[in-house]
């Protein structure tokens, strides 16, 4: 028998374990499937569809159309909440008593972390992809070069991270899904006090205040200048990325401490 | 809407008779196989069975929740097909699970129950804390049921299922999950209504001593027919003398050990087949246990251990299906894991 | 119905309505989240009613229609579930072997149902007079709001007592809460339908029950009593309430199974 893996090579070996296994199931059961791949394409039909007479609106000059201006935000959504579901599977599994069977297999238990993390995005890519198609398939103008489709991709894939790591850390803070609604409700009220329906200069009162605050405001408008071909914004919008996923990535990690020394 | 006082229609010598009973789900087993028996007023009848024999299926028929496929039954003496309504009028259940609303009280659950059953309104709140305070829940009363443990859901269960004074009683394996405590007290309430209040009590159950303690007559199911039926003491009797089991002290007086008990068994003794045990059925008009160690001592054998077991329902279902209660529900071919035994001819 | 009869409808409900008040996990979001989104949406879309033809120049009081329809479909959920969750606890059982009657089990669901609807159109109209939406309808139009809000309540109670005795599991119940926000997002939810650009989805609002739902209670705000919406709204109720509540009603006989 060979000596067992060590250091980088056991966390690497773990974390594509729980990778796979959490992408196993995302794609074979279609109760987890389904819903995710529905729900963005949904809320881009009805924002992008119902709303779109709002292009006519007085100083609304987003030149690639309403539809380009609403995927911009429903990708990130669909980013986000897609990082709160795999939360939701960590939570189950702890509740079921199968983190327990995964800290005793894995010594670097933070390899775990990183696997919840890897199927998140693989996750969030499979949704971005089919939604993307679904965007361009619908008329959806597309100005963005190749390197500013890759920015494109690269924020979102940073939503999906910082919400996977803040919803990682709810559930293995309390190892149940009844934490849930802890884990998507601000998730959902930070990305709807941002600019959702018209661009920042159209709001107004105390929505105009909050949004301009808001992390995820200046995620959303890089991505629609990337759709629009331009680089404004993209820089502040990619540190704040980084700091988010850097954040919520020591969330996870003292998280995960917690329910070690809990016993999971 | 009357308020019933426990008077039962006609044929009240028999509270619950059954012929023929048959329950057959589409797409489904065979759950009840035709089932005759009788319960006679004031009797605790106990249903025994391992998980899967049909035991709550025959409930569930008996109180009305379920059509029949084939048979007939009356219970208080009036048909479960076609006069159910009055058929619950004299019954109260306590079903497999203790179906109460976590977000109500004690009390509330019998304030809607009593509403339910046509108590008159001056009459519920008295009714609802007599029994409420007979199962001892009356410190809790004003509590919500979700905080309840196992025990006390089963009490407010039962307390609820009395609340119009049935004349029948059937309780779907009251006391699994339960502490030895809170089933003890349990035990005590079900005397207590047979023998006070003369209440005719249809019990199922998968233990053995629950059957053995509380009911006059037994009838063991199995696959959903009845194997055997009879007050525990007439069917532990058909299984005939006690057995003897015995472990020698040095492992090298087996044999010698064999040879003395052999002369007491009637067909064969039995090897335990991990241990070194040694067990006999005694032959009738035997000494006894006394006997046994008379002829032992005089053999020069040591033992480490010596038990005398009496026949118990467990030894009356082998004996019918050729399987142990435990485990039975398990599926036919799934045999008990320890502690097999082989014959070993005398 | 004779007296027992109301007794067994009044404590039925009486239950539906205490379990929902008991429940603050469910019972706030069905409060808050309406709310929320009203506040998100007006402040979000105020731009909107610079749009030519837009029929009023304030988004809130366009928009104060949707609770009423969020906290019905909420509500429908909740009572739903409940129901279901009996189905699946057994206490369904429980309440078979009492004398309760189907139609005196429908009757106290759906009158609980409506008790928190009225609970919740409280709140709305409240928070809306307070936050300076304008009433067309002036005071004479408040019970008619008040009747329009209840009808709603019972119309939704319909549909989700009979979606949660055919599924009879609560958690399958809870899954379907996507699908009733479906109908809401595809209806005149955001713009009046004759301001939807897109064809297909002004024909999907056209045909979707909600929008005149929604263009009911809406029309008693940004118009008066306007006779063809408030029309449409209460046709919509009663043959919503008709189907639903005659599906179930068959629905029950296999799920309070008694000889």
């Amino acid at each position: 028998m060979s000596a067992p893996s060590t250091g980088l090579a056991r966390f690497r070996t773990v974390a594509l374990a729980v990778a796979w296994r959490n992408l196993h199931n995302f794609v074979t059961n279609p109760a987890l499937l389904i819903p995710a791949l529905l729900f963005p394409l949904f809320f881009f039909t009805a924002f992008a569809g119902g709303l779109s007479r709002i292009d006519q609106a007085p100083g609304f000059d987003y030149p690639n159309g309403y539809t380009a201006f609403e995927f911009a935000f429903v990708i990130l959504q669909a980013s986000a909440f897609g990082g709160v579901f795999t939360g939701f599977g960590i939570a189950r599994d702890f509740e079921s008593g199968f983190g327990r069977r995964l800290m005793l297999a894995a010594p670097n238990r933070f390899g775990i972390v990183a696997g919840y993390a890897l199927s998140a995005l693989a996750r969030a890519f499979i949704v971005g992809a089919l939604l993307f198609a679904i965007a361009l398939a619908s008329g959806m103008q597309l100005s963005s070069d190749a390197v500013q489709l890759g920015g494109l991709i690269g924020l979102a894939l940073l939503v999906n991270l910082g919400a996977a790591m803040w919803s990682t850390g709810i559930a293995l803070r309390f190892r149940s899904i009844q934490a849930g609604p802890l884990m998507q409700t601000p998730v959902f009220l930070i990305l709807f006090l941002a600019p959702v329906y018209v661009p920042l200069p159209l709001l107004t009162s105390w929505i105009h205040s909050v949004a301009s605050v808001n992390p995820i405001t200046p995620i959303v408008e890089a991505q629609r200048n990337l759709i629009a071909g331009s680089w404004d914004d993209v820089g502040i919008a990619a540190l704040v990325g980084v700091a988010l996923v850097a954040f919520f990535l020591v969330w996870a990690i003292t998280g995960m401490k917690r329910a070690e020394a809990a016993g999971g | 809407m009357s308020f019933s006082t426990g008077a039962t229609g006609g044929g009240a010598d028999r509270a619950i008779e059954v012929e023929g009973l048959v329950k057959q789900f589409k797409k489904g087993p065979l759950a009840v196989d035709g089932i005759d028996l009788h319960v006679d007023s004031g009797e605790i009848y106990g249903f025994l069975g391992p998980n899967g024999a049909g035991k709550s299926t025959t409930v569930l028929m008996l109180t009305t929740l379920l059509p029949l496929t084939g048979g007939r039954a009356t219970v208080g003496g009036f048909d479960v097909a076609s006069q159910g309504g009055l058929v619950r009028e004299q019954i109260g259940a306590a079903l497999q699970e203790a179906a109460l609303d976590p977000h109500l009280t004690a009390r509330e659950h019998m304030r809607l129950q009593t509403a339910l059953h046509g108590v008159p309104k001056a009459e519920r709140m008295a009714r609802g804390d007599e029994l409420i305070e007979r199962v001892g829940l009356a410190e809790a009363a004003e509590r919500r049921v979700g905080g309840y443990s196992g025990g006390m859901r089963r009490r407010l269960d039962l307390a609820l299922a009395l609340v119009h004074r049935p004349s029948i009683l059937f309780l779907d394996e009251p006391t699994t999950g339960l502490d030895p405590q809170s089933r003890s007290s349990l035990w005590e309430e079900v005397e207590r209504l047979a023998s006070d209040e003369g209440m005719t009590v249809f019990l199922t159950t998968q233990y053995l001593e629950e059957a053995d303690r509380l009911a006059d007559r037994v009838g063991i199911i199995d696959r959903g027919s009845i194997v055997a039926e009879g007050t525990p003491q007439q069917l532990k009797s058909e299984i005939g003398e006690p057995a003897v089991e015995a472990t020698p002290a040095d492992p090298a007086d087996r044999a010698r050990l064999v040879e003395v008990m052999c002369r007491f068994s009637e067909g064969g003794t039995q090897l335990d087949a991990e241990g070194e045990a040694v067990s006999v059925r005694l032959a009738p008009g035997h000494n006894g246990l006394q006997g046994v160690l008379r002829e032992l001592d005089a053999a020069g054998v040591e033992l480490a251990d010596l038990q005398l077991h009496q026949p118990t329902l467990d030894d009356v279902f082998l004996d019918k299906t050729g399987r142990k209660l435990e485990g039975a529900g398990e599926g036919p071919e799934a045999e008990q894991a320890t502690g097999e035994r082989e014959a070993v001819p005398a | 119905m004779n007296r027992v009869h109301y007794q067994q409808v009044y404590e039925v409900a009486r239950r539906s309505f205490l379990r929902s008040l008991r429940q603050p996990a469910t019972m706030f979001p069905s409060l808050i989240f309406p709310l929320f989104l009203l506040a998100v949406n007006t402040a979000g879309l105020n731009a909107t009613t610079n749009i030519p033809g837009f029929p009023t120049d304030s988004y809130l009081t366009f928009a104060l229609a949707v609770p009423f329809i969020q906290g019905g479909i909420f509500a429908l959920l909740n009572s739903g579930t409940d129901l279901a969750t009996d189905i699946e606890t057994g206490f369904l059982n429980r309440l078979a072997l009492t004398p309760l009657g189907g139609p005196s089990l429908l009757a106290g669901t759906l009158g609980g149902a409506m008790a928190l609807g009225l609970v919740q159109s409280a709140v709305y109209i409240s928070v809306g007079f307070a936050a300076g939406a304008t009433f067309e309808a002036g005071l004479a139009g408040i019970p008619v709001l008040i009747l329009l809000a209840l009808s709603i309540s019972f119309s939704l109670g319909c549909i989700g007592t009979y979606v949660a005795l055919r599924v009879g599991n609560g958690e399958a119940m809870q899954s379907l809460f996507p699908v009733f926000f479906v109908f809401l997002f595809f209806s005149s939810m955001a713009l009046p339908r004759d301001l939807i650009e897109q064809g297909w989805f002004r024909t999907i609002a056209d045909l979707n029950p909600v929008s005149y739902l929604i263009e009911g209670v809406r029309s008693l705000y940004i118009v008066g009593f306007d006779a063809e919406a408030l029309g449409a709204a209460f046709g919509i109720c009663a043959l919503l309430a008709t189907i639903f509540l005659t599906a179930a009603s068959f629905s029950l006989r296999t799920r309070l199974v008694r000889t």
